[in-house]
């Protein structure tokens, strides 16, 4: 890409990011050589799966000579250099694109296995790392894409999320667990997925002192839970004690034997929360006793600290509220589906619509000339919405921020909305996969962008999500409207299905949906549209979809709706779910993306590798 | 598809340093932007442009001649193509250096081919038209000709494979067969125990190959060693893999063939394929 000389006018609110040093040269040789031992016999495959899942390696579906390598990408912060050797490695090595994943890694899909050390020595040079990506370890530590701009904020909690993820990175303590572990900041109790992860911390303030409400035991799987409140307060000094003790306690008691059972929140739940939280408490105070002064410099916060902004007032953006509908100019409806004001004054978030987090090469070029160009922190967010967030635009540079994503087709409306369904991987490179759920997420968001459902304010506070299999990758148990995948017979032949659920949510009050019906997978797409027909038949006014959907729930006696509780909707959607005989329709009992008669393949995961 | 990308001057002069071609020998594999310009002042290379006609007449390299790759295909003998030299005054004697506005792929197949019929001093131009350009280095307008000369034909078959050669290369040892298109292509299919080395590892924006350090370390990450018998392919014509031949042969392969007539040819003849339908990687690109 030709070196572009960034002509800003305010040049002096531009922060290049400097180099983060995730990652290391020589981990890079290692991988390499242990590639080649195992090729030539002389290391086993079960070590060398545990080291390569160490080091972010996934097998491919059904190809374990292929690997999806997962960049770990802590708080999701990456900068335009980095994107664009993202861009270059993918070209090189991958298949010329690039996956935002959910939990804020990024992800390149079908690198064959000798070339993985090579992947991994290009993002050295730009300080990324795929290290303990994978494996049973300590993951990628996810950072609410609003934080430090979220007007409900205490606090920016994104120096404490890197901190702490660099704490853990490589640190003997959880390099063995028995199973990952996932910490996720938020930034207030709206945006964030605290309540789904093993530690999720909400920055807050008492009495003028900093520090963190922490829920633990939480997290998604083919059983999921919700996290539980630790103490009402856990001021700053204690957060990495507490992280540590919760990661000990872990390591010593967690199941080591039940692959399936053995996530943190399962010893939570099987032990109950009184005595873990018990138990937790204790163990800080040891921990706070015994570590050492070696081990707490690891943890720096300071050294993570962001940049001074000197921010100017800026201009309002009557725009973004404006009333939109399908026919207005696509430069307003972008706006009102993509941009939020941020609580700087004058300062705004853009998101960039992706398919099911897909992006090219030439796409992530073009990201990264727009966020050299008008971030005035220099670089963007991935977001679990599998986008990106540019943050700090100023309202003038919107328009010239538009043309230029729309020159690479990055320039859809939605992001924000509903019509920007979240997909996993799928059949398309998954072990474990059942169905198609990354094409269905990408077909749900064309029709729906066709449809001009990104224009409805009411639509908006809600979510799809879709995951291949009920290992919960794509989320679907905290968005409105969810679809795991299975295969069922169906008029005697086997048929992809999604299970859908009904009203998730994350954030601090996060709930997990509630099971509705099996749906056959090309179906799926006719019975939300239909959902939505009959919501807008039978919605109170001010009602959003979301707040219909989790009033279905609870169930809605004592008035004249049609639909008061998942029964009644499950009647509803009996003709569209349907389908005709298989020799009537043949297409209607096959996935998407194939032209052949579905049949349920798997292999072994590597979840718990 | 690779875009390509510009790099700055200075960028530029530095890598030609870091290549560090201290003579003008021309069987080196690539000739570096700078040492062609030598020659095109001493008047001691033909210089060949393979892209199309018409963005010949536009503008080219000082003192090219234009070859397009069609024509190349065109002539599809061996004593075609030496004709096709001659008229170009090429003699047995004279340093060709090859240039097109891909990424090498073009220029390759048409480097491959006047080495196959025996003009060996035939090397490829390390960058592409519109770096060279970019660079502000000479080109003009105007249509060169040059007086016939006479050429020798001397066909060597020992870079040249066809569809038995590779049909037999499966069961020998040390033979390796080498596919150079983009990975979802050779997943989808691809002929039997085939390698996948895409041609969009063999270079950079600035250079048509890599480093030859780079090459060698893809090569022995694959198990692929100077010593095997190596055949490369591509899906159609023999461009991405005579990108490879060049490659690998820069990576220090000594025996390499190309499998010109490719996967398309291998199809027609009904010939076997292993297919990969168990995933749907297509649904992951983005466009
Ligand atoms: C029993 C096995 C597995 C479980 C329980 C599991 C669970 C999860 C969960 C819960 C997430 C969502 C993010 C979050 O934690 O908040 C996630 C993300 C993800 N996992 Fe898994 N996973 C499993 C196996 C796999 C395998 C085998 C693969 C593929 C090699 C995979 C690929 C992914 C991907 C790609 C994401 C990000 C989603 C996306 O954007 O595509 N997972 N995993
Ligand atoms: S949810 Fe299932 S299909 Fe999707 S990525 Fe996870 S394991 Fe694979």
């Amino acid at each position: 890409m030709k070196k572009e000389v960034l002509n800003y006018p305010d040049k002096k609110h531009f922060y290049p990011k400097s180099n983060p040093r995730w990652g290391k040269e020589e981990e890079t040789e290692i991988f390499g050589q242990n590639v080649k031992l195992f090729r030539r016999g002389k290391m086993s495959e079960d070590d060398f799966r545990r080291f390569r899942l160490q080091h972010g390696a996934y097998g491919s579906r059904l190809q374990q000579n292929y690997s999806m390598i997962r960049i770990k990408v802590p708080s999701g912060e990456v900068t335009p250099e980095q994107l664009q050797k993202i861009a270059t490695l993918s070209e090189a090595f991958s298949i010329g694109s690039a996956h935002v994943s959910t939990r804020q890694n990024i992800q390149l899909h079908w690198v064959q296995l000798e070339d993985v050390s090579e992947v991994m020595r290009g993002l050295v040079e730009v300080g990324l790392t795929t290290r303990e990506a994978c494996g049973n370890t300590v993951r990628n530590v996810m950072c609410s894409h609003f934080a430090g701009v979220c007007p409900d904020e205490a606090f920016d909690s994104t120096p404490y999320a890197m901190a702490t993820a660099r704490f853990f990175l490589r640190n003997p303590v959880c390099q063995n667990l028995p199973r990952k572990f996932k910490i996720n900041f938020a930034c207030c109790s709206n945006h964030g997925l605290v309540r789904i992860a093993d530690i999720g911390l909400i920055p807050m303030k008492k009495d003028g002192a900093i520090g963190f409400k922490i829920y633990l035991g939480g997290g998604l799987g083919a059983a999921s839970f919700i996290g539980y409140l630790l103490e009402e307060f856990t001021p700053e000094e204690r957060l990495v004690s507490t992280c540590m003790a919760a990661v000990r306690l872990f390591d010593r008691l967690g199941n080591r034997e039940n692959m399936a059972r053995n996530r943190m929140r399962y010893l939570v739940n099987e032990m109950g929360w009184e005595k873990f939280q018990k138990l937790v408490i204790k163990e800080r105070t040891n921990v706070e006793m015994t570590i050492s002064l070696e081990t707490l410099n690891r943890y720096k916060v300071e050294s993570e600290g962001p940049n001074i902004r000197q921010l100017s007032n800026g201009r309002k953006l009557p725009l973004i509220n404006e009333k939109v509908d399908i026919n207005s100019d696509p430069y307003k409806r972008w706006i009102h589906s993509n941009v939020i004001p941020q609580k700087q004054n004058g300062y705004f978030v853009v998101f960039v619509t992706l398919g099911a987090g897909d992006i090219t090469s030439n796409q992530l070029r073009s990201l990264a000339k727009t966020i050299q160009t008008y971030s005035g922190e220099g670089c963007a967010r991935n977001t679990p919405n599998q986008n990106f967030a540019v943050r700090f635009v100023k309202a003038r540079d919107l328009p010239e921020f538009y043309n230029e994503l729309a020159k690479t087709g990055l320039a859809n409306p939605g992001a924000l909305t509903m019509s920007s369904a979240v997909g996993c991987s799928g059949t398309t490179s998954c072990n474990l996969a059942i169905t198609n759920s990354h094409r269905l997420a990408k077909e749900i968001q064309s029709k729906f962008i066709e449809l001009g459902f990104d224009t409805e304010d009411d639509l908006r506070d809600s979510t799809i999500k879709i995951s291949g299999c009920p290992n919960s990758c794509g989320q679907h148990e905290i968005a409105t409207i969810g679809f795991y995948g299975g295969a069922s017979r169906i008029d005697g032949t086997m048929t992809p299905t999604y299970t859908m659920m009904f009203g998730g949510k994350d954030g601090e009050d996060g709930v997990l949906g509630k099971s509705v019906m099996r749906v056959p997978a090309k179906r799926v797409i006719s019975t939300i549209i239909k959902i939505i027909d009959i919501y807008r038949q039978e919605r109170n006014t001010n009602e959003s979809l979301a707040m219909w959907v989790s009033k279905l729930i609870k169930g809605v006696p004592n008035t004249n709706r049609t639909a008061k509780n998942l029964d009644d909707i499950k009647t509803a959607l009996m003709e569209t779910t349907s389908l005709p005989s298989p020799q009537d329709d043949p297409d209607a009992y096959m996935d998407y993306g194939n032209d052949v008669k579905f049949s349920a393949k798997t292999a072994r995961g590597e979840c718990a590798a | 598809m690779r875009s390509l990308k510009y790099a700055t001057k200075e960028k530029k002069s530095k890598s030609i340093l870091s290549r560090n071609h201290s003579t003008s020998n021309l069987q080196d594999i690539v000739t570096s932007a700078d040492i062609l310009r030598t020659l095109i002042r001493k008047n001691a290379v033909r210089v060949v442009d393979v892209r199309k006609e018409d963005d010949y007449k536009k503008e080219h390299i000082k003192t090219a001649i234009s070859i397009p790759l069609a024509r190349v295909l065109d002539n599809d003998t061996p004593e075609k193509i030496v004709l096709l030299l001659e008229q170009s005054g090429i003699s047995d004697k004279t340093p060709v250096v090859v240039y097109d506005d891909t990424f090498g792929a073009l220029a390759a197949r048409v480097a491959w081919t006047f080495q196959y019929v025996g003009h060996a001093n035939t090397s490829l131009l390390e960058t592409t038209f519109a770096n060279w350009k970019s660079y502000g280095f000479e080109t003009e307008k105007k249509i060169n000709v040059f007086p016939k000369a006479k050429h020798s034909l001397r066909v060597n078959n020992d870079i040249f494979a066809n569809y038995d050669e590779v049909e037999k290369a499966k069961s020998e040892q040390n033979k390796i067969l080498v596919d150079s298109r983009e990975r979802l292509n050779f997943l989808s299919e691809h002929i039997p125990g085939a390698t996948n080395l895409p041609y969009t590892m063999l270079g950079t924006s600035e250079s048509i190959l890599r480093d030859p350090q780079e090459i060698k370390r893809f090569m022995e990450n694959r198990g692929i060693s100077k010593d095997d018998e190596v055949i490369t392919y591509c899906g159609s014509v023999g461009t991405l893999s005579g990108l490879a031949y060049f490659a690998l042969r820069m990576g220090g392969v000594k025996k390499i063939r190309l499998y010109s007539r490719s996967f398309k040819e291998w199809k027609k003849l009904g010939k076997p394929i292993e297919e990969f339908k168990d995933a749907n990687f297509w649904d992951l690109s983005a466009e």
